[in-house]
């Protein structure tokens, strides 16, 4: 081919991939602008633009459909509803982290920048179309989520849950590459939408590759048993960007392996091993939640339970299960952005900065109107009680699952949920019914510390997106529309 | 007797074993990092050969891009282990263990 | 006759520098066991006709990542390694899960042997492996992931002097 003639396209491409160019651009400038201007006050605010802007360009896209660079992102429908999700995640995220970094005075360019790159990756992995593109996009998210996990280093743990988080990551990259190879020779095209008349039925290294491709895919979502290092990661990293690690990069992850089976794989034959996967996902997810004295170790767990949920819908195996799952993560990316915002404000309620004990909290919805009631909120919707958007979100990952004739997995999904407003009810019950005895670390350090308007700004905001999302159905309906 | 594809195969998958053993089997993160390595690098034959048998560059693109992605890897995973051998002297894994379940 | 001998013996002599890595008590053997292996690599690519990715590997692989990982055992001036585990009943699980692993590969492997592609013509794969092939597929098809490497190692770059900063920051 003429290059010139290749890349004539190449303008046309660039604008239907804009918000991925003007992230990127923005984590450049970032990092240029932080080298000048140590820890300036403008910094966060480029980013904040650059997301904001990103997400504006990204909105008319839903409408469209297609591919761009030869076929490496798909453009448009479901893939720019991840991307809208993803960038969303991001703004709050970088709302919510502003303030807090602030305060541990680790406002550094280069988390901002990683932030960013995080998100560029995401949305390459959430728009791929092709392998090579999911596995750059995936590990540019990764890569950037390791050292952010471990850049600000004012607790022990960060460096160490960072290491942890580093080695078994790249362990599953090796597993994911090896599924990469192994569909390549069964098919000889590297390229999602060619994939599925590629493989006719499938020969036993078709079917491999998709063994230890889908090992890849649970590590990132964190599904049982590839979980060990949730806990250790979203207890040791600093929570606002826990918020951002749990949601944004799941999004994208499970958007890439929606396309995946969408796409690659011939259907109706990997209905059977996702249900098993989710099944122990939800309940060993669940059942580990139950005995977390630490919040934010609970909430790791109550990720992995959701990632359960999500991949019930998938088990489904219909289109409704996929718009149900994007519902979903829709929803869930709402109520846990939320629910590690507060965390991040308690925190400081703590004379000792970083721990999350529940007994710590005691009294706290009290003493934190705002907080506590937020939470309640969140708490709520996590469980999925009517008519917050959680109940909406199970309703939609549950029902594809009946439809599909599994109904003992429904069944296991509903009960395991029942089982899951046990911890978070008991967060609830720790905020208003206990009150704190004295002498706590927290009952005197709290009162003096003012919660920023953004972060204020940030969790109304989820709180009332939560009671939109559960008593409209214009999202669920826009799902609907991506995989008729 | 020909050389032919699957004995590169054979190669590969012997290889990413040994990489899985040694990240499985042994308890410093620098041996740990070099297994990785191993691994990555076992995949990279498979490709190559499927590459070059089939005549389609992609799979040879993809080894390019998996070297770019090992030195980052290499870079982050070596930076971290100095980071915590300054904090514990150590790069024992069964030494990191400042959680709990 | 003679590719098959050269075959076999970068094989071999790669199989024994893993097994090298492996078994080696100090992490400064474990690099050079690696490294001879890295190399073997790089010479059976050469029998795949693959020349640009052959010599990259030696550049990338040997030359920066091994340099890379020699300076910073160095650094660290580690005398004393931790022994291999002793047993438990993780390692149990871990040789299971292992020898589970390279069975289903071979499987793979073995029963995958009628459906592989036909090799193409030795001149068609020597064409296909040079620096001009891969630079047009590279360049054109694949320019987006190309830029998004480039952030990648940017991003690595940051994070890796930002770790190994003695002071947090």
């Amino acid at each position: 081919m003429d290059l010139s003639q290749a890349y004539s396209s190449m303008w046309a491409d660039i604008a239907a991939a804009l918000p991925l160019v003007i992230v990127s651009l923005a984590g450049l400038v970032v990092v240029v602008f932080d080298a000048y201007r140590n820890r300036h006050a403008a910094t966060p605010l480029i980013t904040l633009a650059a997301l904001v802007l990103a997400f504006a360009v990204e909105i008319p896209a839903l409408s469209a459909d297609g591919t761009a660079f030869h076929g490496m992102l798909r453009i448009g429908g479901a893939a720019a509803f991840v991307n809208l999700l993803i960038l969303g995640s991001g703004i709050l995220t970088v709302m919510l982290a502003m303030p807090y970094l602030k305060r541990l005075d680790m406002h550094i360019g280069e988390v901002y920048s990683m932030v960013l790159f995080a998100t560029a990756g995401m949305l390459m992995l959430g728009a791929a179309n092709h392998l090579v593109t999911i596995f750059v996009g995936l590990e540019t998210m990764s890569v950037c989520l390791y050292i952010l996990t471990g850049l600000v280093r004012k607790n022990q743990g960060a460096i160490e849950s960072a290491l942890k988080y580093f080695l078994l990551g790249a362990f599953s990259t090796g597993f994911f590459l090896y599924g990469m190879a192994l569909l390549y020779g069964a098919t000889g095209t590297m390229s999602l939408s060619d994939m599925q008349v590629a493989a006719g039925s499938g020969s036993v290294m078709f079917w491999a590759g998709v063994a230890l491709l889908l090992v890849g895919f649970l590590f990132k979502v964190s599904a049982v048993p590839f979980h060990m290092w949730t806990p250790d990661v979203y207890q040791g990293a600093p929570t606002p960007l826990v918020g951002f690690m749990s949601t944004a990069s799941k999004a994208a992850a499970f958007a890439a392996l929606i396309t995946v089976l969408v796409l690659a794989l011939p259907p109706e034959r990997w209905t059977g091993v996702l249900a098993v996967f989710a099944v122990i996902t939800m309940v060993i997810g669940n059942v580990l939640a139950l005995s977390q004295s630490n919040v934010k170790r609970m909430l790791a767990y109550s990720s992995i339970a959701h990632a359960g949920y999500i991949l019930v819908a998938l088990a489904a195996g219909t289109p409704e299960g996929y718009s149900g799952a994007l519902f979903y993560l829709l929803v869930y990316t709402v109520m846990n952005i939320g629910a590690f915002g507060v965390m991040s404000q308690l925190e400081w309620d703590d004379a000792q900065g970083s721990t999350q004990s529940l007994d710590s909290l005691a009294g706290v919805g009290y003493r934190r109107p705002l907080l506590g009631w937020t939470m309640v909120f969140f708490m709520f919707s996590l469980a999925g009680f009517p008519p917050l958007a959680g109940f909406l979100g199970k309703w939609a990952v549950f029902a594809p699952a009946i439809d599909a004739d599994l109904v003992w997995l429904a069944i296991t999904g509903v009960l395991a949920s029942a089982v899951s407003a046990y911890y978070y009810l008991r967060v609830l019950v720790v905020f208003f019914m206990k009150s704190a005895r004295d002498g706590e670390p927290g009952t005197a350090a709290g009162e003096a510390f003012v919660i920023p308007t953004m972060t204020r700004g940030v969790l109304i905001f989820c709180t009332a997106l939560l009671v939109v999302l559960g008593v409209t159905t214009f999202a669920w309906d826009l799902t609907g529309t991506f995989f008729g | 007797m020909e050389i032919t594809l699957n004995w590169y195969l054979y190669l590969s998958a012997i290889l990413f074993t040994m990489g899985v053993i040694g990240f499985l089997f042994r308890r410093d993160v620098i041996i740990m990092l070099m297994s990785i390595e191993l691994m990555l690098n076992a995949v990279n034959i498979t490709l190559v050969a499927l590459s070059q048998t089939m005549g389609s560059p992609a799979g040879q693109i993809l080894v390019f891009f998996v070297m770019a992605v090992a030195a980052a890897e290499a870079a982050i995973g070596l930076a971290l282990v100095i980071a915590a051998f300054r904090n514990k002297l150590t790069i024992d894994v069964t030494e990191f263990n400042l959680f709990k379940y | 006759m003679a590719a098959q001998i050269l075959f076999f013996v970068l094989a071999t002599v790669a199989i024994a520098g893993a097994l090298g890595m492996l078994v080696s008590r100090n992490p400064v053997n474990s690099a050079l066991w690696l490294i001879l292996n890295l190399f073997c690599v790089a010479g059976l690519y050469l029998t795949l006709n693959a020349t640009f990715i052959a010599v990259i590997q030696v550049l990338v692989y040997a030359g920066a990542i091994m340099v890379l990982f020699l300076f910073v055992i160095m650094l660290l001036n580690l005398a004393a390694l931790p022994d291999v585990r002793r047993f438990e009943w993780r390692k149990g699980v871990a040789y299971v899960l292992s020898m589970g692993l390279l069975s289903m590969l071979s499987f793979v492997v073995a029963s995958s042997l009628g459906v592989l592609p036909e090799p193409q013509s030795l001149q068609a794969a020597a064409d296909s492996g040079t620096a001009n092939t891969l630079a047009k597929s590279l360049f054109v098809e694949f320019a987006l992931p190309f830029e998004m490497i480039g952030i990648l190692l940017l991003a690595a770059t940051i994070g890796a002097v930002m770790l190994s900063k003695r002071k947090p920051v």
